[in-house]
């Protein structure tokens, strides 16, 4: 068994889950925005790793990691909540372009303001949890503290939002809002609270995978997350952009993709995992792998 | 009682209502008649502050509903079944009825088993997707969705479209009956105005966008010319 576990395949397995499960919260975040608004968020990564930046860069006071994660993830629901308000609100019922450029816009704006304000230096944040792999018998498994932390999170992340959507008053206000915003207004539900709250939940969710990859051997830097941020919109596409757990499967698939890729063929053609994986899915399933087909209508 | 006064709403160049006033009563059925295109769901529409008017105002008692947005008029105690039923048929039967509630200050069980006792089979599909009712459990359903916030006016947009005709007269008996069980002002909006007219009590004439007849809903059945030219009913 510790000879398996110790196996080159299993230490892809492992990395890419590790990866995976970050794309699939940019995914999950990005599906969240795209129900509520149909906007499709370009601009979620930098929000996220500017987030971060403001969050991690209290460390140097000496406050721990815990709070500066809490700190990140509270100024991007802040500014997810604000960008909605602000930027994306004048937008409704225009072209669907429109928010794309502006976002787009937003998302060089963004990077540029962090490169100003903290410069383009990596910083390395001090790691919460060993990046050291655990030892069994004197062999290696590809697993680390470090993983196991940001597995555990990213799920419990996916799982809290999940249950807030399925099981919570809010959560079904949010759905309904989505599906059907003048029947919902017409039984007394704010909706334009709801858009506002779909974006600050999903900016939080952006924000934490910021702060997983930036608590990571990469470390923290103004364009950190364009990277992350093409992966996750490529599984949120995978998953049909309208499926949560569409959207987690498809980060998974391609965290998995990139790290066979990587280890059989190239590091240099990795994140051609994606890629692949989207054209193939757009050839078999045009309406992603996870969307319903549209049901009999009476 | 629903006031309206002097209501006009345009779309673009489009005069969809000229000037339309009348009064719904509390406690009594308003039935709005007219062909296809004569304004009857922009005027609901437009009560609701879904849709905004050029000119004219609506009061609901003494409180002004134009130009409140449409959730506060919702929480005013104004229940709108949209043109279509508007169930959300992603969402189970169950879930449509709590979302009804959830704006109110009202005990969402008890509220449930209230409507669920008035309408048993949404009890029995409690847990199904509303994509697989059929077009008279969606109507039943899109009314307790309105009933569970305690309504004080229900306003009613073709509740009879796509309806067998026994389905239809067993569901005019609810209406009529909710009318008087909860004192409600019900505004039922027609085309099937033999139907709407056998259970109103007052009844609105909608031509063109202007309120060509208003009165006792006997009277408007009674005159042959309305009958003839507005209502499409064939007169022996």
């Amino acid at each position: 068994m510790s000879a398996f576990l110790s196996s080159s395949f299993m230490h892809n397995i492992f990395g890419g889950v590790a990866q995976g499960v970050v794309y699939s919260l940019v995914a999950l975040s990005l599906v969240i925005i795209w129900q509520s608004t149909h906007v499709l968020n370009f601009a979620q990564g930098a929000m996220a790793m500017f987030a971060t930046y403001v969050g991690m860069t209290e460390i140097d006071r000496g406050i721990g990691y815990w709070w500066c994660v809490i700190i990140s993830v509270a100024v991007g629901m802040l500014l997810g909540g604000l960008t909605e308000r602000v930027l994306i609100r004048p937008l409704y019922g225009k072209p669907e372009i429109n928010p794309i450029v502006v976002m787009v816009g937003f998302l060089g704006v963004i990077e540029a303001l962090a490169a100003a304000i903290w410069t383009s230096t990596t910083r390395n944040i001090t790691e919460p949890f060993s990046q050291i792999y655990y030892h069994d018998h004197g062999n290696l498994v590809f697993v680390s503290p470090f993983i196991i932390y940001q597995v555990i999170l990213a799920l419990g992340i996916m799982l809290i939002i999940a249950a807030l959507f399925r099981f919570t008053k809010l959560g079904l206000q949010l759905r309904a809002s989505a599906l059907a915003p003048e029947v919902s207004r017409l039984l007394g539900i704010r909706v334009s609270r709801m858009l506002t709250i779909g974006w600050i939940l999903s900016a939080g969710v952006g924000a934490i995978a910021a702060v997983i990859q930036a608590s990571g051997s990469f470390g923290l830097f103004p364009t950190d997350m364009d990277g992350i941020f093409v992966a996750g919109f490529i599984a949120a596409a995978v998953g049909g952009l309208e499926s949560p757990i569409g959207a987690v499967a498809g980060g998974l698939l391609i965290g998995l993709a990139e790290q066979f890729i990587l280890a059989y063929w190239s590091p240099n053609v990795a994140p051609l995992g994606g890629i692949i994986i989207l054209v193939v899915a757009l050839m078999i399933r045009p309406q992603g792998l996870f969307t319903k087909v549209a049901g009999r209508r009476v | 009682m629903i006031t309206v006064k002097d209501l006009s709403v345009s779309y673009g160049a489009v005069r969809a209502l000229r000037g339309v006033s009348f009064e719904a009563p509390t406690g009594q059925i308003t039935a709005v008649l007219g062909a296809n295109g004569a304004g009857k769901t922009t005027l609901l529409r437009t009560i609701s502050g879904l849709v905004t008017p050029t000119s004219g105002t609506v009061a609901l008692h003494d409180q002004p509903l134009t130009g409140l947005a449409t959730e506060n008029i919702a929480r005013l105690g104004v229940g709108h079944v949209p043109e279509g039923r508007g169930v959300i048929e992603e969402l189970t039967v169950e879930e449509n009825l709590r979302l009804g509630g959830l704006s109110r200050k009202i005990d969402i069980s008890a509220g449930l088993a209230d409507q669920y006792a008035r309408f048993p089979i949404l009890g029995e599909r409690r847990k199904k997707l509303c994509g697989t009712l059929s077009g008279g459990e969606r109507q039943m359903l899109a009314m307790a969705r309105a009933l569970i916030a305690k309504p004080r006016v229900l306003l009613l947009d073709e509740p009879s479209l796509g309806l067998a005709p026994q389905v239809t007269a067993q569901l005019m008996r609810t209406i009529h009956d909710l009318c008087e069980s909860e004192h409600l002002t019900v505004m039922l909006v027609e085309q099937n105005a033999k139907s709407a007219l056998r259970i109103a009590h007052r009844a609105v004439v909608l031509h063109l966008g202007s309120a060509v007849a208003s009165g006792d809903a006997a009277t408007v059945a009674a005159d042959d010319d309305l009958r003839r030219y507005y209502l499409g009913v064939v007169v022996e």
